[in-house]
């Protein structure tokens, strides 16, 4: 590399020269680092610090910058050269701010701040300026699999922004479940009466944009590529097949009610006069704004209760564990019917919590108003006779079993199930309404079919602060395949999913990362010739980002990739790396730090930490200047999941003493946002076993830990507590060997 | 994050909680340029101020953590705080736009490295810890803020304080000669993202808050709970500093309340389900919580985390809009007085606090709304209908959680690039 030209910088501000022999530091850049350039600076982020390096990069061509400065997550405005590779020593949150200023602390200060220098200067020689994948896709066409109001909302919003889109629609005409609606509860004031559910305007506007195109009677039959170059073949009920490009992919499958026959407690079926939320809007749409009548004989209607939660949050294992969230609203508004055309029609909504949240507080008003009774009880049966109902509940506000004997018709409120496809982890689970689901996208990817389950066979997203965060880079779902909901919300979430999907086609043309690592260019690089088939790779990637060949080789697809570097963590050959962060760039650090003899009894334990939550804690707890041992060295790594083994034999060979990883929490709520990073580290280390025993050396050596954000009193004791256990062993016996 | 020229093609998001900079953010990754406005010191919002969320119990500051990276990643945002819009004129894809900016006495020289703080003595009650302590009147709003730089208080400008915190500065990034600036910018679209405020608790009478040291809202109980909180993550009662183990949870405390808010504030019942968890965490066993409710609004996929709630034997669920709370004078106890209707039992019950669930008030209510905005009667915002480019998002549109805001900032992120893309093409 000719064209390389180090330069580092240390930094004396914030108190580092009063704490620190920075000249020092400085000969530690030149001699060992072996940096072209070492520069001191009283006060770097200063604009004329800042324009000294600018200047440095301009005048003398210095292509890689050590800064030893703060955190890596501090001055970032200020110590932004994007043209070219940038390391930190963090010599401020890293190590003034957790050390005593005393003299006693000074020697052990010091050394920590050397390596960090050693360890940025190893880093930046093993860096390059990522500069982006070139065959990136440029397909700009918004694919929306479903034509309900999610599918219709989506590509509706994407035209309006510009962008192509095609709806492929298995049934035969667009609007889905709610175009079988009568009315819709209201998104805005007055809540008052049911609304129009606007499904025929939507349609309308669909067929007047030219942007859109729609395929019915059609379903996907292979999906393969990534954003950018989805390739779709699609399949219509004549059996005619064809290929159709797009950029990015909305699912809006949208949900099946949940199966009413199997409520045998309710006798769903066995009269007429017994009715799910859908039978009634059948039921409403054929009265056409008059009176509904009786489906048994169509005598007048006196009395109607509605049931709600049938068949939903249910406990004992046989019907739906969650709550459908629309039903209370749909209730609501289905006993307006009643009430509309004749308030002398009784009607009574059973249920446990009513839940209307938001300004669904006045539409619930307003059916009080209407004169519906809302009663708390848990039903706990219906009969049927030829022309009336019996539903026997158990009132919960007087404590006893009551009865209605005399309901004219009952509707059942029922959930929603999911259309997500097939579940990729088993491909043979039947769905809550005991039906085998065939697949929505038949994905070519390595893992799996269809997009990868949440909890009840939702789909993705599982983050709090981050609804679109998919497994499936590019593939957005949105409405109730995502979570129960009703058309309000379906609407919003579409909008929102068209948006993303909009992003995906824009990162991918310049090959920029999605989320969370967002416009990140570095990519995974594989050396296929040292590639052995393992297959780690491609089974462990938590984004499904890579395929095989039919030799099993590897087939990266660069704009499904998030850049977690799971891959690279997992390759037990080493073949797999990112320009600016490879097995090398983290491995030239752990082999810079100077180990110290054994009869110097400083132990030193390096610590790979997420740099998203256990880093963050450490600088924060250095903001509260908390102490903590200087024996440690820190490298923040873009995800647990992405440390190689070599890391920690290298380490263990070369001396160190003991080494800690945090990651973030795993297990059902996990918090990685790679997924499962943290999770596949602790596996990865509890095989690490054997490596620890062919040393013989201690399995406390090498110990996991799941760390939040939020740990910044924790994360400093763990780092003492274990500077204790290391104690307590004794020093590596590896010393001296490397 | 270099400095940007406002353009017709700009897209300005008003409010830097967590709804203003995902909308932000969205837009920005879509390639737009967008302008961040946030009138306090930092970004974050209320999520910045929560300890963990519903219903996995993760950390906003996580979140926060993501979404601060991406900010400074970007070349798209330009992010002003302690910015207010004063003015909007002009029409969609067309809007001039006024910014007051109100001086922070520190410039962007400060490395935070706190020696103004040190230096000064006067202290102000900690807005990020609802007033539960006090901090420096220099000082770094919170350990997650952004920009990264402190704040001098402006209740210490022309005092010999303020003079210290300059004279401690040796970056020369105290400057007391700072002004208010006004501001004025082009944007084709605007996304008013400014959230909620909790509902005035003082309000609610007969639940003595205000009077009665141990009745505290639940986003103060919050800060208690948070490591980074006024009592460093100790559930204490504010009377005496003792620990809180018996505590009670009321809810639609100023919600579903026509004397009050109308509407559901949809996460109250969530946040206190999830707050009984911090009670078992903190104090196992000896743990016991109380909620006191009309419904347990635990809705969709949040049902799980109520059945693990309910589940719990240290947590007791009484179907009862609280009457009223005294105070025993002896203990500062909360006596909660009310009628349980499973069974019509009137019940008289002493707890070592009482936590109310307040409801969530949008922000923009009562506040001068600088454009023609619409809002329903309970003060969120509606689309607008006269074809105006400024669009609600978040809270200040609905009563809603993190991740349905989000989802909300989200679609208007998108109803923004439609402007603006329709008004580039209009161009070409």
């Amino acid at each position: 590399m000719a064209d390389l030209k180090t330069a580092a910088y240390v930094c004396g501000g914030c108190g580092i020269a009063e704490r620190l022999d920075t000249g020092q530091l400085a000969l530690i850049a030149e001699r060992e680092g072996k940096m072209n350039l070492v520069r001191r600076h009283p006060f770097l982020c200063s604009a004329e610090g800042v324009a000294q390096i600018q200047g440095d990069i301009d005048a003398e061509g210095v292509t890689h910058v050590a800064i030893a400065a703060c955190s890596r997550r501090a001055k970032t405005e200020a110590f932004q050269f994007p043209a070219v590779a940038v390391s930190r020593a963090n010599l401020r949150e890293g190590v003034i701010w957790v050390r005593p200023a005393n003299d006693e602390a000074r020697e052990a200060t010091q050394e920590m701040a050397g390596d960090y220098v050693r360890m940025a200067c190893a880093e930046l020689k093993n860096m390059k300026l990522p500069s982006g994948h070139a065959e990136t896709g440029r397909n700009r066409r918004v694919l929306v699999v479903g034509g309900g109001v999610s599918g219709m909302t989506a590509a509706l919003e994407a035209a309006r922004a510009g962008y192509a889109a095609l709806i492929v629609e298995k049934g035969a005409a667009l609007g889905g479940w709610a175009s079988k609606l009568h009315r819709r509860t209201p998104f805005r004031e007055p809540f008052h009466d049911p609304v129009d559910t606007g499904v025929a305007g939507l349609i309308e506007a669909i067929e007047a944009e030219p942007r859109i195109k729609v395929h019915l009677n059609t379903t996907l039959t292979q999906t393969g590529g990534a954003p950018g170059r989805f390739s779709v073949r699609l399949t219509n009920a004549s059996g005619v097949s064809w290929v159709e490009d797009a950029g990015a992919i909305v699912q809006a499958t949208g949900f099946t009610p949940y199966d009413a026959s199997r409520l045998t407690e309710f006798s769903y079926g066995s009269s007429p006069n017994i009715v799910d939320q859908a039978g009634l809007e059948e039921l409403a749409r054929a009265a056409g704004g008059r009176a509904l009548r009786r489906p048994s004989d169509g005598g007048s209607v006196k009395k109607v209760v509605f049931v709600q939660c049938a068949g939903q949050r249910d406990d004992s294992g046989r019907h739906l564990p969650f709550c459908s969230g629309h039903c209370c609203g749909t209730s609501i508004k289905q006993a307006m019917y009643f009430k509309d055309a004749d308030p002398a029609v009784n009607t009574v909504v059973i249920y446990t919590d009513l839940r209307t949240p938001g300004s669904g507080e006045d539409f619930y008003r307003s059916a009080q108003a209407k004169g519906v009774t809302f009663t708390k009880g848990t039903v706990t049966g219906v009969e049927a006779n030829d022309r009336q109902c019996r539903v026997s509940f158990r009132d919960l506000i007087l404590a006893e079993d009551a009865v209605i004997a005399d309901a004219d018709i009952v509707v059942l409120a029922t959930g929603q199930v999911p259309n997500s496809g097939v579940d990729i982890e088993q491909p043979e689970r039947q769905d809550a309404n005991g039906v085998q689901p065939i697949s929505i996208l038949n994905l070519s990817y390595r893992q799996g079919k269809d997009l990868p389950q949440l909890r009840h066979g939702f789909s993705d997203s599982h983050f709090i602060c981050f609804p679109y965060e998919t497994r499936r880079t590019g593939i957005y779902t949105a409405g109730p395949v995502r979570r129960p909901m009703d058309i309000a919300q379906a609407t919003e979430d579409a909008t929102g999913a068209a948006l993303k999907a909009i992003q995906a086609i824009e990162n991918a043309q310049l090959g920029r990362a999605a989320h969370p690592r967002s416009g990140d260019l570095s990519y995974p690089i594989v050396r296929l010739e040292g590639c052995t088939q393992c297959k780690r790779c491609t089974v462990e990637c938590p984004f499904g980002a890579i395929d095989e060949d039919e030799r099993t080789y590897p087939v990266f697809n660069e704009s499904r990739c998030r850049r977690c570097g799971t891959c690279m963590g997992a390759c037990p050959v080493r073949v797999i790396s990112f320009e600016n962060y490879s097995v090398d760039t983290v491995g030239a650090q752990i082999k810079a730090v100077e180990i110290p003899d054994e009869s110097e009894a400083k132990p030193r334990i390096l610590v790979l930490a997420c740099e998203n939550d256990a880093y963050p804690a450490l600088d924060m707890a250095a903001m509260q200047r908390r102490d903590y041992s200087a024996f440690v060295r820190v490298i923040p790594v873009r995800c647990l999941g992405s440390v190689n083994a070599i890391w920690v034999t290298d380490a263990l060979n070369g001396g160190w003493d003991g080494i800690m990883l945090m990651g973030c929490k795993h297990g059902d709520d996990y918090q990685c946002h790679f997924v499962k990073g943290s999770e596949l580290a602790s596996v990865r280390m509890s095989k690490i076993d054997d490596t620890l025993k062919q040393l013989a050396l201690e399995s406390e050596r090498v110990a996991t830990y799941e760390v939040a954000i939020t740990d910044l009193a924790r994360v400093p004791q763990l780092i003492d507590d274990y500077i204790k256990v290391i104690e307590r062993i004794g020093l590596s016996p590896m010393k001296g060997f490397a | 994050m270099p400095e940007l020229v406002a353009t017709e093609q700009t897209i300005l998001v008003v409010g830097g909680g967590i709804s203003g900079m995902t909308a932000a953010l969205e837009a920005a990754e879509c390639g737009k340029q967008v302008i961040l406005v946030e009138s306090s010191a930092t970004l974050g919002g209320r999520t910045a101020l929560l300890y963990r969320y519903f219903p996995k119990l993760c950390h906003p500051t996580c979140g926060l953590e993501i979404n601060l990276r991406r900010i400074k990643a970007s070349r798209n945002i330009r992010v002003y705080t302690l910015a207010e819009v004063t003015r909007i004129d002009g029409r969609s894809g067309d809007y001039t736009v006024s910014l007051k900016l109100t001086p922070r006495y520190v410039n962007a020289s400060c490395t935070a490295c706190g020696d103004c703080a040190k230096a000064v003595a006067a202290t102000i009650p900690n807005p990020w810890n609802y007033g539960l302590d006090r901090i420096t009147a220099a000082y770094l709003p919170h350990a997650m803020a952004y920009p990264q730089r402190f704040v001098i208080d402006p209740s210490i400008i022309g005092t010999p304080e303020a003079n210290k915190a300059k004279a401690a500065c040796r970056y020369g990034a105290v400057d007391l000669e700072m002004k208010e600036e006004t501001l004025t910018l082009k944007a084709a679209a605007v996304i008013w993202a400014t959230g909620w405020k909790p509902y005035d608790a003082a309000k609610i009478q007969p639940y003595g808050y205000g009077r009665f040291k141990n009745v505290i809202t639940s986003v103060e109980f919050e800060r208690l709970a948070d490591p980074h909180g006024p009592t460093g993550g100790r559930i204490v009662r504010p009377s005496d500093g003792k620990e809180a183990k018996d505590v009670a949870f009321i809810q639609c405390a100023g919600s579903r309340d026509e004397n009050h808010l109308r509407h559901c504030s949809r996460i109250c019942c969530m946040a206190s389900l999830k707050q009984t968890r911090f009670m078992r965490e903190a104090f196992g066993e000896a743990a016991q919580s109380t909620i006191y409710y009309i419904d347990i609004r635990a809705i969709d996929r949040f049902e799980d985390f109520y059945k693990q709630v309910q589940a719990d034997p240290h947590v007791k669920f009484i179907k009862s809009k609280v009457a009223r709370i005294e105070e025993d004078r002896a203990s500062a106890d909360p006596v909660l007085h009310g009628v349980d209707t499973e069974g019509y039992l009137r019940y008289a019950n002493r707890h070592d606090l009482a936590v109310l669930a307040i409801g969530m008030e949008p922000s923009v209510r009562g506040s001068a709304i600088p454009a023609t905005l619409g809002e329903d009667s309970s003060g969120f915002l509606v689309p607008a209908l006269d074809g105006a480019a400024i669009f609600g998002a978040g809270c200040a549109t609905n009563a809603l959680d993190v991740n349905r805001a989000v989802q909300s900032s989200t679609a208007a992120a998108l109803r923004a690039i439609q402007v603006v893309n329709r008004s580039a093409r209009a161009e070409t």
